[in-house]
Formats: C-alpha cells, sequence, structure tokens
C-alpha cells in the first residue's frame, strides 16, 4: 500500500542529515507538492536566530535541516586576544542565561592549568551560584515551552521566579544576567549579609512553585495531547550525537559530569539526576522540572554545609597560565560544557575552544523533525533546550 | 411580545438608526471586551495589564485604535492587491450583520427574523471568507497554511455549533431569538422555572467549545498560532487592516457569547420566571444583564485561553469528528425524545 | 506521578491554578512610578572619584571594549631647595556607556580606590553621545555611590582590608582614649576635623565592616545626628557650619541645577540621587551652552 513519496518538487538540500528520509503514505492520491518553508532566523518559535529549512507535505516534514551561523559571533577568537579576566567577562555571554556555569567553566579550566587549589569556602559559593543559575536557566525553558505549544501563562510565572532569584543574586555580583562573579583563584568577593537567608527563603518558594507549574501543565490533557510520544528521541542516537544535559536525560541516560567526573565540591554533596523514560517531548518537559528540585537539593545543602574562611587566592595582577592544554569539563545547565584551553604561557590563552551543549542539541534535530508534523515541531524545538548564542558562539 | 424599539416610521430613519446603532454595539462591544480580556489575562498571570492610558488603561484600546490609524498600509508586491484590501472588510461584516438580530434587551433589538438563529450561525460562517481570502491572498505560505487551517476548522466546528442550536430550537419550538428568551422565561424544570442550560448541559458545553473553535480562540487558535505560523493570515497586515481583523475577533466574542446567553442563559431576563418592569427602566435592566451574561461567557474564554495550551490541527479534527458531532446528535435525539415524551 | 483519575481533571487543575492567581495580588512593579531598591553591588553606572586618580590608565588598559577615555598633561611642581617635581594632571577621564559592557574590571583593577559602582541606571540619553559621559559628570555619580555591604557570616576580608580593620581599630582605640582626655572640652573636637559617630563606627569595624565603609557610615551616622539637632534647635553652631559648607560647595565646587533639585526633593526623590540629577542636568546644560558657542563662532 504505502509508496515512497517522490524527491521532485521541494528544494534539495546538499549534504542534509535527512537526505535519505522519505515518508510512507497510505493515499497516493493525497500526494501534493512539497513546499518549501524557511523557519527563521527571524521566527517566534527558534529563540533567536535560528534557522531551520524545511521541506512540507502538507504539513508533514519531510526534510529539515537546521541552518547555524547568525549569531556568530567569533567570541574563540576573540578569546585569544583578551587576558583571562577580560575573558571571564565575555564568556557569559554567548549562552547568557547560564552566565555562571560559562565564568566557573574557564575559571576551572585556567586553575588547573595554574595547578590552584581554591579555598574551599569559595568551591562552595560555586557550587551555589551554580546551581541557582540552572534553575534561573530551567525557569526559561519551561516558560518558553509552554509558550511555544499556545499556553501563554507559564512564561509570566517563570520570569516572576526568575526575577526574584535575580534579584538576590544581584546583591551578591552585582549583575542580573551577566553576573561575573567568578575569578581565577575564586570569587570576585564574598556574600553579603543577608544572601543565605534570602537563597533559603527563595529555596522554599521555589518548591511551591515548582508544585504550581506541574499543576498548570502536567496534568494537562491537551498539553499530554501535544507533547507525548513527540519527538521521541532514542538513547543510542543522542549518545552518537553527543546530546547531553536534559535532552539526554529524557531518553534515560544518567550521564551527569557532577557525577563522573565531580568539580568544586560536588564529590561531597549528594547528586541527583532525574531521568525520562521514553525521551519525548514530554519527559524533557518533565525532566527540566524535576532537575529544579534537584538543584534545590543540592542548594539546601549548600546552606548546610557552606564552610567560613576567604573566598580567594592571593592572585599576581595579571594572570599567566603555564605552558600546556587543558580540557575542563562541567555540567552546565543545558548539557556537558567543554573548555579546551592551550596556553603559552602568556597573559592570553594561545587557543580557547569550547564544546557547547546546545550545538549537539541542535544538530540532532534533523533526526526528531523529519516525518513529524509542522505544529510538533514547535513542540520539538521548544524541548531540545538550546540556546542560539551558545551555538553559533 | 415587545416589539423593536427600532420599528419606526418613516422607514428611512428606522433603517438608518438601525445601522448606526449596529456599528456601535459592534465597536462598544468589541472594546469592553478586548478590554475585560487585557485586564483579566494580566491578573491570571500575575500582572496588572495596561494601566498608564487615561484610568487603570481603560483607554488603552482607543489608543492603540489610533496607532493602528497612524500606521503604514504595507500591501506586499506579490499579493493579490483587491482580495489582500477587502479581506479585513470581509472578516468585519458578519458581526454587524448578525448583531442586527440579535436580542439585547425586551425590544432592544434591530429587527426580529423568524429564523433568527440560523441566519445568525449562517452569517457566522461567513467571517471564515475573509480569513480565507487573507491568507490566500498574502503571497506568504505561513498566511496561507493560516488561512488554510482556519477553513478546515470552520467547516469541522459548524456542525457540532448548529447541533447544539437545533437542540434549543426543538425544545423553544421557534427559530426567532427574541421568541426563544421568551419560550425559555416560561420553562420549567419538574416545576421549578430554569433556563435551558440546567438541561441542556452537553448542548451548552458543544455550543461553547465550537464557538471557541470558529473563533479560533485557544486551545483552539491553530489559524493564528504565533507561535507556528507567526500570525497565520493576518501575518502580512498592517495597521487599520490588521486592526479590522483583531476587532472582529473580539466582536466575534461577543457575538457567540451572547448567542449563548439567549439560547441558554435566558437572555434578558435575571433567571426564567422572574419578569422585569414595564418601560424604559426594563429595557435598561435587559440590556444589563445581557450585556452582564456576555462578559461573564468572555471572561471564561479569556480563563481558558490563560490556561490551556494550543491543540493541534488533527488533533482539533479528531475531537470534533468522532467526539463533538456524535454527542450533538445524541443530544437532539435525546432532546426530541424528551419533548415528546412530557 | 499518579495518572489522572477523571479525564479532563487535568484541564480544572490548570484552571484553579489561574484563578487562584487572579484573585491574589499582582507582583508586578509600576516602574516609573515605583523605583526599583537595588543592591549596593549593583553595576549601575560607574562613579569616578577624581581626586583619586592618578592617570595610570590601568582602567583604560584593561576594558574589554575601550571605551574610557583618558588624556593627562604633565605639570611641573616646584619644590623648595630641590628639583622641580613632574605630576601627572587627568585633563580628560570619559566613559562611553554606549560601548560598555558593565563588566566592572576598570573598577576592579583601580589600584587608587578612583573607580566606584553605583546602582543609578536612569541615564538613557536621546542622543548617543550624550552617553559619553565626562569628568564632572561621572564626579557627579559620586554622590550615588552607596558604602559597600556587610559580609555574610563566615566570610574572611581580604588581607588588606584586614590589616586596614587593625589599623582602624588602633585608630578608634587612640581616638577614644582622646575623646575620653578631651570630654570636657567636646566643642572643641567637634569644632576641629571631620567628626564621625565614633561609637557606630567601633561597633562597625568589629563587625568586620571595612574600615573605609565604616567610616563613611559613621561619619553619615554622625552628620544626621547633627542635623537632626540642629533642627530641634539644641546646637546653634552646627548649622551654621552647615551653612558655611553650602555656601562653599556652592562657590567653588561642581554646580547643581538648583531649580531641578529643589523640585526633585519636593516630588521626595532622596536627596542624594536628586542632588546627582541636578548636577547632571547643570552640567548638561554647561556642555550643551558651550557647544551652542563654539558653533556660533
Amino acid at each position: 500500500m504505502s509508496e515512497t513519496l517522490p524527491q521532485e518538487g521541494g528544494v534539495m538540500l546538499p549534504g542534509g542529515p535527512g537526505e535519505a528520509m522519505s515518508v510512507e503514505i497510505r493515499d497516493r492520491s493525497l500526494v501534493t507538492q512539497e513546499m518549501n518553508l524557511n523557519i527563521g532566523p527571524q521566527h517566534p518559535a527558534t529563540h533567536g536566530v535560528l534557522r531551520v529549512v524545511i521541506d512540507l507535505d502538507g504539513e508533514v516534514i519531510v526534510r529539515a535541516r537546521p541552518v547555524i551561523g547568525y549569531m556568530h559571533r567569533g567570541f574563540e577568537k576573540l578569546a585569544e586576544v583578551r587576558d583571562y579576566r577580560q575573558i571571564i567577562a565575555l564568556v557569559n555571554r554567548h549562552d547568557w542565561i547560564s552566565a555562571f556555569c560559562n565564568e566557573l567553566g574557564v575559571a576551572l579550566a585556567v586553575e588547573r592549568l595554574m595547578e590552584l587549589e581554591v579555598p574551599t569556602r569559595a568551591q562552595w559559593i560555586r557550587v551555589l551560584m551554580g546551581e541557582w543559575n540552572r534553575i534561573l536557566n530551567h525557569l526559561m525553558f519551561i516558560g518558553s515551552f509552554g509558550l511555544e505549544l499556545g499556553a501563554i501563562t507559564p512564561v509570566f510565572f517563570s520570569f516572576r521566579e526568575r526575577e526574584d532569584i535575580q534579584a538576590f543574586l544581584e546583591s551578591a555580583t552585582g549583575g542580573r544576567l551577566h553576573f561575573t562573579y567568578c575569578r581565577v583563584g575564586g570569587l570576585k568577593e564574598d556574600l553579603p549579609r543577608g544572601f543565605l537567608d534570602a537563597s533559603r527563603q527563595m529555596a522554599q518558594t521555589m518548591r511551591s512553585r515548582n508544585d504550581e507549574y506541574r499543576q498548570l501543565l502536567l496534568g494537562n490533557e491537551i498539553f499530554h495531547a501535544r507533547t507525548k510520544g513527540v519527538g521521541a528521541l532514542a538513547p543510542d542516537v543522542a549518545i552518537d550525537y553527543g546530546v547531553t544535559g536534559p535532552t539526554l536525560h529524557a531518553t534515560g541516560v544518567a550521564e551527569d559530569t557532577r557525577l563522573t567526573e565531580p568539580y568544586c565540591v560536588y564529590d561531597q554533596l549528594d547528586v541527583s539526576v532525574p531521568v525520562g523514560t521514553n525521551g519525548d517531548s514530554y519527559d524533557r518537559f518533565v525532566v527540566l522540572l524535576d532537575r529544579i528540585d534537584a538543584s534545590l537539593d543540592l542548594i539546601e545543602q549548600v546552606h548546610e554545609g557552606l564552610p567560613g574562611g576567604p573566598v580567594n587566592l592571593k592572585m599576581p595582577k595579571t594572570v599567566k597560565a603555564p605552558k600546556g592544554a587543558v580540557y575542563v569539563r562541567t555540567e552546565n545547565p543545558l548539557g556537558q560544557g567543554g573548555y579546551y584551553l592551550v596556553s603559552d604561557g602568556g597573559k592570553t590563552p594561545w587557543r580557547m575552544r569550547m564544546r557547547t551543549p546546545s550545538f549537539s542539541n541542535i544538530q540532532m534535530v534533523p533526526e526528531l523533525l523529519e516525518g513529524s508534523l509542522l505544529s510538533d515541531m514547535i513542540a520539538i524545538l521548544g524541548s531540545v533546550y538550546f540556546v542560539v548564542g551558545d551555538v553559533d558562539r | 411580545m415587545a416589539t423593536s424599539v427600532f420599528a419606526l416610521e418613516p422607514l428611512w430613519l428606522a433603517l438608518l438608526l438601525q445601522a448606526l446603532a449596529a456599528v456601535l454595539l459592534f465597536l462598544i462591544g468589541a472594546l469592553v471586551v478586548g478590554y475585560l480580556e487585557h485586564k483579566v489575562l494580566a491578573h491570571m498571570q500575575d500582572r496588572l495589564g495596561p494601566m498608564e492610558a487615561i484610568w487603570h488603561g481603560i483607554g488603552q484600546l482607543p489608543a492603540d485604535g489610533l496607532k493602528f490609524l497612524q500606521k503604514e498600509d504595507i500591501i506586499p508586491t506579490a499579493a493579490d492587491r483587491w482580495v489582500f484590501a477587502l479581506a479585513p472588510a470581509v472578516a468585519v461584516v458578519p458581526g454587524v450583520v448578525i448583531i442586527a438580530v440579535l436580542p439585547f434587551g425586551p425590544g432592544l433589538w434591530l429587527t426580529d427574523l423568524d429564523a433568527g438563529i440560523f441566519f445568525a450561525l449562517a452569517a457566522s460562517g461567513v467571517t471564515v471568507l475573509g480569513t480565507l481570502m487573507a491568507g490566500w491572498s498574502s503571497a506568504n505560505k505561513f498566511s496561507l497554511m493560516g488561512g488554510l487551517r482556519g477553513a478546515a476548522q470552520l467547516i469541522s466546528y459548524e456542525l457540532p455549533l448548529v447541533l447544539a442550536a437545533a437542540a434549543i430550537v426543538i425544545q423553544a419550538g421557534t427559530l426567532s431569538l427574541p421568541g426563544i428568551v421568551e419560550a425559555q422565561h416560561g420553562f420549567t424544570l419538574f416545576g421549578v422555572p430554569m433556563i435551558y442550560g440546567v438541561p441542556h448541559i452537553i448542548g451548552l458545553g458543544l455550543f461553547f467549545v465550537a464557538a471557541l473553535a470558529e473563533l479560533s480562540r485557544p486551545p483552539f487558535d491553530m489559524p493564528i498560532a504565533d507561535s507556528e505560523l507567526i500570525a497565520g493570515h493576518m501575518t502580512e497586515y498592517t495597521g487599520m487592516r490588521y486592526a479590522f481583523f483583531m476587532l472582529s475577533e473580539y466582536a466575534g466574542m461577543v457575538i457567540l457569547s451572547a448567542l449563548a446567553t439567549v439560547l441558554f442563559l435566558g437572555g434578558w431576563y435575571p433567571w426564567p420566571g422572574v419578569g422585569l418592569p414595564e418601560g424604559a427602566a426594563g429595557m435598561v435592566l435587559g440590556f444589563v444583564i445581557t450585556f452582564a451574561k456576555i462578559l461573564v461567557l468572555s471572561a471564561i474564554m479569556v480563563w481558558l485561553r490563560a490556561t490551556f495550551p494550543r491543540m493541534r490541527e488533527d488533533q482539533l479534527q479528531r475531537l470534533s469528528w468522532s467526539v463533538l458531532i456524535p454527542l450533538g446528535l445524541l443530544n437532539v435525539v435525546l432532546v426530541a425524545t424528551a419533548k415528546v415524551w412530557f | 506521578m499518579a495518572a489522572p483519575s477523571l479525564p479532563g481533571s487535568g484541564l480544572l487543575k490548570g484552571l484553579r491554578v489561574t484563578l487562584k492567581t487572579m484573585l491574589s495580588p499582582a507582583t508586578t512593579a509600576q516602574y516609573p512610578h515605583v523605583k526599583p531598591e537595588l543592591p549596593p553591588r549593583t553595576r549601575g553606572v560607574i562613579a569616578l572619584m577624581e581626586e583619586n586618580c592618578t592617570v595610570c590608565m590601568l582602567c583604560a588598559k584593561e576594558c574589554p571594549d575601550w571605551c574610557i577615555y583618558i588624556d593627562s598633561s604633565k605639570e611641573t611642581v616646584p619644590v623648595e631647595g630641590g628639583r622641580t617635581r613632574t605630576r601627572n594632571v587627568l585633563d580628560r577621564f570619559a566613559i562611553d556607556f554606549a560601548l560598555c559592557m558593565y563588566c566592572g574590571i576598570c573598577v576592579e583593577v583601580c589600584p587608587f580606590d578612583a573607580l566606584f559602582w553605583s546602582p543609578e541606571f536612569e541615564y538613557a540619553e536621546v542622543d548617543i553621545r550624550e552617553l559619553t559621559h565626562e569628568k564632572d559628570r561621572l564626579r557627579a555619580w559620586m554622590d550615588t555611590v552607596p558604602p559597600p555591604p556587610p559580609l555574610e557570616e563566615g566570610a574572611v576580608p581580604p588581607a588588606e582590608i584586614e590589616a586596614g580593620i587593625a589599623a582602624a581599630r588602633k585608630e578608634a582605640e587612640e581616638a577614644a582614649a582622646k575623646a575620653k582626655s578631651v570630654a570636657e572640652g567636646g566643642a572643641a573636637a567637634e569644632a576641629q576635623g571631620p567628626q564621625i559617630d565614633e561609637e557606630l563606627f567601633a561597633r562597625l569595624v568589629a563587625e568586620g565592616t571595612p574600615e573605609r565603609a565604616a567610616r563613611a557610615k559613621a561619619k553619615a551616622a554622625f552628620v544626621k545626628a547633627q542635623k537632626q539637632r540642629a533642627a530641634e534647635g539644641g546646637a546653634p553652631t552646627a548649622p551654621a557650619q552647615g551653612e558655611a559648607k553650602a555656601g562653599e560647595a556652592e562657590a567653588q565646587g561642581p554646580q547643581i541645577d538648583e531649580e531641578l533639585f529643589a523640585r526633585l526633593v519636593a516630588e521626595g526623590t532622596p536627596e542624594r540621587a536628586a542632588r546627582a540629577k541636578a548636577k547632571a542636568a547643570f552640567v548638561k546644560a554647561q556642555k550643551r551652552r558651550e557647544r551652542e558657542e563654539e558653533g556660533g563662532q
């Protein structure tokens, strides 16, 4: 009964992973001419300037190819002419919603190359800030995912929480988005008085708010219809593409750098990694909500265990990393971040290369899009968590 | 039964007044419901909504209208100029026409057609022509898909709408809208005066869901689906033409809420069996009651919009053909049986 | 997660959340009417303590955006009975806030405490050129710089600050001893030097506040107390002093737009902010006048 759709009509894209893709159709009489549609570079569903070129048969996506690079800002090249202090200010700008985690990665890389032992208190505070940043990031995607499915309220709720969290992070770091709080050898300065109280209180509020999101969306039958079984990702495919973070966890693989290669004081903490089972949009969203709770657990452990002491090493005026190379992995909110730093002993890196989770996530997207409906594209793009700045750097 | 206040001599004066009243009601209704949506939606999302224009943002929509007037009217080069320019008007006209048969109070209707309900539902079906025209003529793929989705949606949802109304017509024994209100006024359920909405709870639900789909309101707003199709058929429109589409959406909310009020909620009477004073006082009171009911229904539409994600086009069709239409047919059968029985 | 028992119960749960939200008050802050309360570390605008600047150019060199412009000249200072010495004079110090990325590196690297962050943020301009704040405007922001906040429990202040605190403690002890000895001649002590609230200062220092901050706060507390006294009519000397100071400031220091200042204060803007704004307005007006004059020629 089924036949392969003829390939004429649509625009052929060279080298697209979907080239060999074909769609099974039941009734020959329903074959229509393929339509080529550009989603983006400016489209509400791509949050940023990602472009997805798709070929449509009716509303079924036959081929899809993400086109990246619209937001390339030459970060890696720029890092070669900026000293380490400046890099920390720059690095929190490519993925603007996980600023602190990026700073941390670079700081860790330089510290490892210089063989510095960062004060314990600084390491604990780094975990605290990192986990709050993770929550900030996830809130963003919880809101935007709802918005893309047409539920307009979650985004206002999640931004309300983001605002509260940012307010007390600002009291410590001075910034709301670009914290610039990490330094090679520690932190910029210690927490201001009252910070821990605010943090404790917010952790409590956040737990009840997280339940509110669950009530608003998770039980909703329309939400189930839109997300369950949509864009299901197999664990082996995810691993093949190098997908990490919540998108990978949703497939049931609990690979997390905080467990496998702990940095800071994650080895002294009880890190839990929520996983899904089906790897579909629904699981990805549930994992995101559960990760907020997991991060809150970590934050509460930090509240309990935060030791006293200095937060900074005595550093020379200009930081010079010794000759050599180092690769540091961190668990960024969207997945594994990698920082490959090569130094020739100067005050700027000789080469700075970053592995960003969004890039790996986005290259897997055609795998999910082909054969799905146009409406499902939104559910898929919204739940394969990526930041365009993080893709293009 | 009361006659329309517009049944005047000479005829030209009556016609003039009727046209004026229809346009005024259309505009005022749309503005009030638009403001309601702004505010209710905002508070459901923990916001305040417009606060600056005059008092609590009450002048926001007129101000927006003024802004739209000043905007450049852009017609894409590849667009089908005439169809493109005409589409917003086509979307607006049915709304104004339907208002002519809607009763807003005792005697407060422009004309009492014998087949009022039939006329209203038929005219509301024309709205989609505007959507289709806009979608087709914009020379934009997103618009086209929006237009086609809109057409498909209308075809499947006109049926449950009509079926729900048919059950009421069977119950009331008349097609005239004021007639239905009067019939409902005398209706009792086991001796208790009752609005049709209670025994016809299935019909009310059907009518409401179908009305949402017909209006492309969330959770059935696939034709506009802003995260998929930018703004569907409205993507290429600017300025006043765009405002016309928005106006027709809000007016549509008023009209379908008013129809639901007449069919299921007792029209201008506070409750069946409870009368209104004679004369002007009754008219004013009737108008206020009708409008209050319309606003409550509109607020529920906004409430749904604030809470639910959008459905998918195929899920929408499945819901209509495999749930709503069978349910509507069953409803008609049940009502007809009950009508004969009692 | 339990499966929903009834079809539609999930929909109702969601409706309950939105309804509950509607019935509780909204969290929106009505911004232009209600100003946000920003923490002291907020990176709003960079202020320049011109007197502390030695034109070492570190800030301009370290700035990732190169948005700090510094011009300087050398000035010879004759020294009695020796060779003349040269001194750097700051001719121009400007920060282009249209380029600035608010990283704070300049503030951090300044070895002489000449740059500070202020939480003020309302300095949007219609003309992008106005966003380049020159020396006097940057100096005016100094009035809005809050003292740094005290640190969280368990924090160890950096070594240099600790040393400073130790020194301050010693100084405070000495001062306290001195104060005791001249307890009778309190009025005399009041007449000389900038006074501070010694008690508060000692307490703050003991709490681990950096000395500078503690001193600033203590001074503020003292001045406040004095003002209060003056208002009560207790000490006739204090207001006289204050007036003299004000007169002095008017005569020499950067002038402010008095009219705007009065209006802002009347509107309830905090005095510090009002002064900064009035100063900025004055500087701007002056600049415009200068530009017009240039244009006229």
